[in-house]
């Protein structure tokens, strides 16, 4: 039995530090209040005092509150009774259901020995043509959405979670709303999703440390089941909580902030969890999708600037619609025309191209031009691109979409008028009747 | 017998340590955590009897009072025949081997030898028994693939020997002795294949240090005309997130003109690691027939969620590995993948030290440390009278694409070329995404008489063009302020003569198999005709026609530029060409 501490030294923030002998770094340990107990983690160790980073927060700890040493590092239960149910920030059930009796697994693993990886070729179907025609979401892709408060992010995510074609979901909700969080699972329960979807919810008014462990521990469940094969789905939200949780933890520990207050660390705090999406030869694979909102719509600031340098691409959520300028999947060249529809590329490239021809031309009519029968031409093109495929409710495969592309283009223009290569047009170009 | 200490401190992934007798500054310690494991670091600061050690793995479950091994040696890399096609981590650490060995995951403090103990090598001696040695003398050599890997007395050995034995040609191990050697003082030493390199410390085992004046030629016709790298030369690539950085680099890896590339992936995506790791082995050498890529590479890969510690080392594991290569007498490149990351780690790692910060808290020897770097970059003639070379070209991630911070700044300090890409000409699909108006070279001048042997004139056509290309952007930035019609036609030929350049020399087409790869020879001939329309006198009617008519040339352009070099299509495509320049039409 480990001996139990009943003096605390310093209550800062989220952070106490107290007299302890034989404890690891990384070590958890309890804190036993009148009523409550929280969990909480040694990040420093000095002679014979020991700091702990305090997940439930430090609101009303005494110093003669007792403290116990578990002699293990932060843990999560792993199995497949967790399908279905929703935890905190802690790992604790918040959804009234038992305390799933499973095995217990480590957070905040070693990363993937790189010489395994393998170039990843399959796609994720999510039947939002936005992300399957214009930028299709790959098998091990780590992909944000970069949006602002405001903007329906989480709506985006609970569809994607609703339609994807994974095996399992994990949900990682960081400083969510109860609105949020209460849409989520009503959102996934009504879809009848729930039965394989994972959820850990550090909720706005949670303590902060915890908001810290839900990407960890998301990712560290998701990673087990890759390895048994699934194809798992980790869906984050938000990620900006997270960094900003971040800055605050570092800053209570008296450490030296470099950007904007962030701590130095911020890549390599974000790479370490991004970088957990794989695609593991023969076994299952993990792709990340997370929400980072934009502090001021601003792409320079820190958050997306280093999230932007990790990922392998980013959509823009701006005016509910997912940017098709901006957006980027890095991966999607991998399977455009290999593993979709040969048409895919072309199309893709064209509408795209034609979309922004008309955008000029709505510039030219802002600024008073005269407007040319071209330009007529693609201002309705781009009305009806807007609505029948940028509109976020538009939910159909992509081979709908790639017909319904050709449909518009023949709506609109004459063959020659899209560029496109003549064997294509020959092909799929619709036949007036 | 190596000195023991004691943990009383631990933080992140600093340690501090007590000790009795003495440690060395930079030494390599191992910290024995209470799981058994043995934890690789290295002595970063020494005050009174405790030290600080980086630890280059994951710090869980160290308590005080776990034991510290310092070694007495500094953190070294391993050299010797086998390096070529092998993928290390930041350390020199075989990752494939460490997958056999740990499986998916890797785990900590699992150490291999860097180089194959089991592999045998065709060994020829060179020297005999009876001759005086000292270091950096020739002992013999191996073939490894297309090059004769040469066998040094090691770098570090000290004062003359004689050879006492020599082994016969033959096929050996690394770790078999080939030679008994005997110093002045009459201690015997035997010596391998195998030798060590502090990494830290610059191998400075030549005749005399060259200027760089021989062109590297990357293949990338915007970098090697306008703002060319010297080989033995540095060039640093700034760039925002998605401006293409690494597929540039990606590009000069499999088309440089360099003996031996070495990938150096510090603190980037492990995905773009498996794509060279991957696609090398089945990517034909331009330079020898019948050969693949990865036969002249060597991959070292400490991708961004492997330990920081091991970040901050890698990129000097790969320059030391370039510098053994350059001894006998090749030509190396190495890609650093990105530099910023380096300086995070060591911004970190100051951190922790609680050390002043400077700007954006970095640490304030930063700027001193980028160049101690890169000026390991060098050419330099031989004892053996060859000329090797060492080339770095880094890229560099400046936070929001703000080429005013400290890394970016450090770097431009201390670089011979600058490669700045910009998200304008990214979002504009302009590859490679090189702003022509901001990057420059030193080496332009520098290497003149290299570069104007083919064409006397090359340098000054070069340095005429970029006025057009100035004068250009100045025509195109009034012309968005008064619009085309309060452009005269003079200028309004000047904008399109640009964009002319711009679309058919300083872009290039990376899918096109004959467009992403220009040799010298090409750039050369393409580029007189290109000057030789840009010097033309064309006058136009109205804006229109001399709009279809740089529509006109751009296509044929593009289309001789993907055409074969010399053949049929490319002639006829010339012929067109020459028609136009030739042309008297007004």
């Amino acid at each position: 039995m480990r001996e139990i501490i009943t003096k605390i030294d310093e209550i800062t923030g989220n952070i106490a530090t107290l007299k302890a002998s034989n404890v690891g770094l990384g070590e958890l340990a309890v804190v036993m209040s009148p009523g409550r107990s929280t969990p909480g983690q040694v990040i420093r160790i000095s002679g014979d005092s020991a700091t702990l980073q305090i997940f439930g927060g430090t609101k009303g700890i005494s110093t003669s509150d007792r403290v116990r040493f578990l002699g293990h590092p932060m843990q999560v239960k792993y199995g497949e009774s967790l399908l279905g149910r929703i935890f905190n920030g802690s790992g604790v059930p918040i959804d009234g259901g038992p305390e799933p009796v499973e095995e217990e697994i480590p957070i905040g693993g070693p990363s993937f020995n790189p010489a395994n990886r393998i170039i990843p070729r399959q796609m994720i179907r999510t039947n939002i043509p936005m992300i399957d025609l214009f930028n299709s979401l790959v098998i091990s892709q780590k992909l944000p959405i970069f949006s602002v408060p405001g903007e329906p992010y989480n709506q985006l995510l609970a569809r994607v979670g609703m339609q994807a074609d994974a095996d399992i979901i994990v949900l990682g909700g960081m400083g969510l709303k109860f609105d949020d969080f209460t849409f989520f699972r009503r959102t996934f329960e009504a879809s009848g999703v729930m039965n394989r979807v994972i959820m850990f919810i550090h909720q706005a008014s949670d303590p902060v440390v915890e908001c810290l462990l839900v990407p960890d521990m998301s990712l560290a469940v998701a990673e087990r089941f890759a390895e048994a094969g699934k194809k798992v789905l980790v869906l984050l939200t938000d990620m900006t909580n997270f960094a900003d949780s971040l800055k605050e933890i570092s800053i209570s520990m008296e450490q030296i902030p470099s950007n904007r207050g962030y701590p130095g660390d911020l890549y390599s705090q974000l790479a370490a969890r991004y970088e957990k999406a794989v695609d593991i030869e023969g076994l299952g694979s993990i792709t990340l999708l997370a929400v980072t909102t934009m502090p001021g719509d601003d792409v320079t600031h820190p958050i997306p600037d280093n999230t932007g340098y990790i990922t392998e691409g980013q959509f823009y959520l701006r005016r509910g619609v997912i940017d098709p300028f901006g957006s980027l999947s890095r991966l999607k060249q991998n399977v455009v025309s290999k593993v979709t529809r040969k048409d895919h590329n072309d199309i893709m490239n064209t509408m795209v191209r034609l979309f922004s021809d008309c955008r000029e031309s709505r510039n030219k009519i802002a600024m008073g031009f005269k407007v040319s029968k071209w330009d007529e031409t693609l201002l309705a093109y781009g009305s009806d691109f807007e609505k029948e495929m940028m509109d976020l409710n538009v939910n159909m495969s992509i081979e709908d979409a790639l017909d319904k592309c050709w449909e518009m283009l023949a709506r609109h223009f004459e063959p020659m008028q899209t560029g496109l290569k003549n064997d294509l047009v020959t092909e799929f170009w619709p036949k007036k009747i | 017998m190596p000195v023991h200490g004691k943990v009383v401190a631990a933080y992140g992934n600093m340690v501090t340590a007590s000790f009795d007798e003495s440690v060395r500054q930079n030494e390599v310690a191992y910290i024995l955590a209470s799981d058994g494991s043995k934890l690789k670091s290295e002595v970063i600061r020494v005050r009174g009897n405790q030290c600080n050690v980086q630890v280059f793995e994951d710090t869980k479950g160290i308590k005080i009072g776990d034991t510290v091994e310092f070694t007495g040696d500094l953190l070294v890399v391993e050299l010797g025949p086998g390096l070529l096609q092998q993928i290390y981590d930041g350390l020199q650490n075989p990752l494939p081997k460490l997958s056999k060995a740990t499986g998916l995951f890797l785990k900590r403090g699992v150490y291999f030898e860097a180089l194959d103990r089991t592999v045998k090598w065709d060994f020829t001696p060179l020297a005999k028994a009876g001759d005086e040695i000292v270091s950096g003398d020739i002992l013999g050599w191996v073939p490894e693939g297309k090059f004769t890997h040469q066998i040094f007395v090691p770098f570090n050995f000290i004062g003359k020997a004689k050879i006492l034995k020599m082994a016969d040609p033959g096929s050996y191990t690394v770790d078999t002795v080939i030679a008994e050697v005997e110093n002045e003082a009459g201690k015997r030493t035997s010596l391998n294949m195998v030798q060590q390199w502090p990494i830290k410390i610059p191998l400075k085992n030549y005749e005399e240090r060259l200027l760089p004046t021989e062109p590297l030629v990357t293949g990338c016709r915007i970098v090697d005309s306008f703002c060319p790298v010297a080989k033995g030369g540095t060039a640093c690539i700034p760039g925002p997130f998605g401006s293409g950085k690494t597929v540039l680099q990606q590009l000069i890896s499999r088309y440089a003109d360099v003996d031996i590339i070495i990938v150096a992936a510090c603190g980037e995506r492990a995905g773009e690691v498996v794509e060279t790791l991957k696609e090398f082995p089945h990517l034909a050498d331009p330079y020898s027939e019948g050969r693949t890529l990865i036969e002249r590479t060597v991959i070292i890969c400490n991708t961004s969620s492997m330990p920081v510690a091991a970040r901050e080392a890698s990129i000097y594991t790969a320059v030391t590995i370039g510098e053994y290569y350059r001894q006998m007498g090749l030509h190396v490149l190495l890609l650093a993948d990105s530099t910023s990351r380096w300086a995070q780690a060591l911004r970190e790692m100051s951190g922790r030290l609680e050390e002043i910060p400077g700007e954006e808290a970095f640490p304030a020897y930063l700027q001193s440390r980028i160049a101690e770097f890169y000026e390991r970059a060098c050419c330099v003639r031989l004892k053996s009278g060859k000329i090797g070379s060492v080339s770095v070209i880094g890229t560099v991630s400046p936070a929001g694409g703000n080429f005013e911070e400290p890394v970016t700044q450090g770097t431009l300090a201390v670089v011979g070329a600058f490669h700045g890409l910009t998200w304008a000409r990214s979002n504009a699909r302009r590859f490679p995404a090189i702003d022509p108006l901001i990057s420059w070279s030193k080496y332009l001048d520098q290497m003149a008489e290299n570069l104007n042997k083919r064409d006397p004139e090359w340098v000054n056509l070069i340095k005429q063009t970029q006025k057009i290309m100035f004068e250009g952007n100045e025509v195109k930035k009034r012309m968005d302020v008064v619009g085309e019609e309060g452009t005269s036609a003079g200028d309004f030929v000047m904008m399109l003569k640009a964009e002319f350049l711009d679309a058919v020399y300083l872009q290039q087409n990376a899918f096109d198999n004959v467009d992403a790869y220009n040799t010298l020879e090409r750039q050369i001939y393409t580029f007189g005709k290109v000057f030789k329309i840009l010097q033309k006198d064309i006058a136009i009617k109205d804006k229109d026609e001399g709009r279809q008519t740089f529509f006109r040339l751009t296509s044929l352009f593009r289309n001789w530029n993907s055409s074969e070099w010399q053949s049929d299509k490319f002639r006829k495509l010339e012929n067109e060409v020459n028609a136009f320049i030739n042309s008297s039409e007004k």
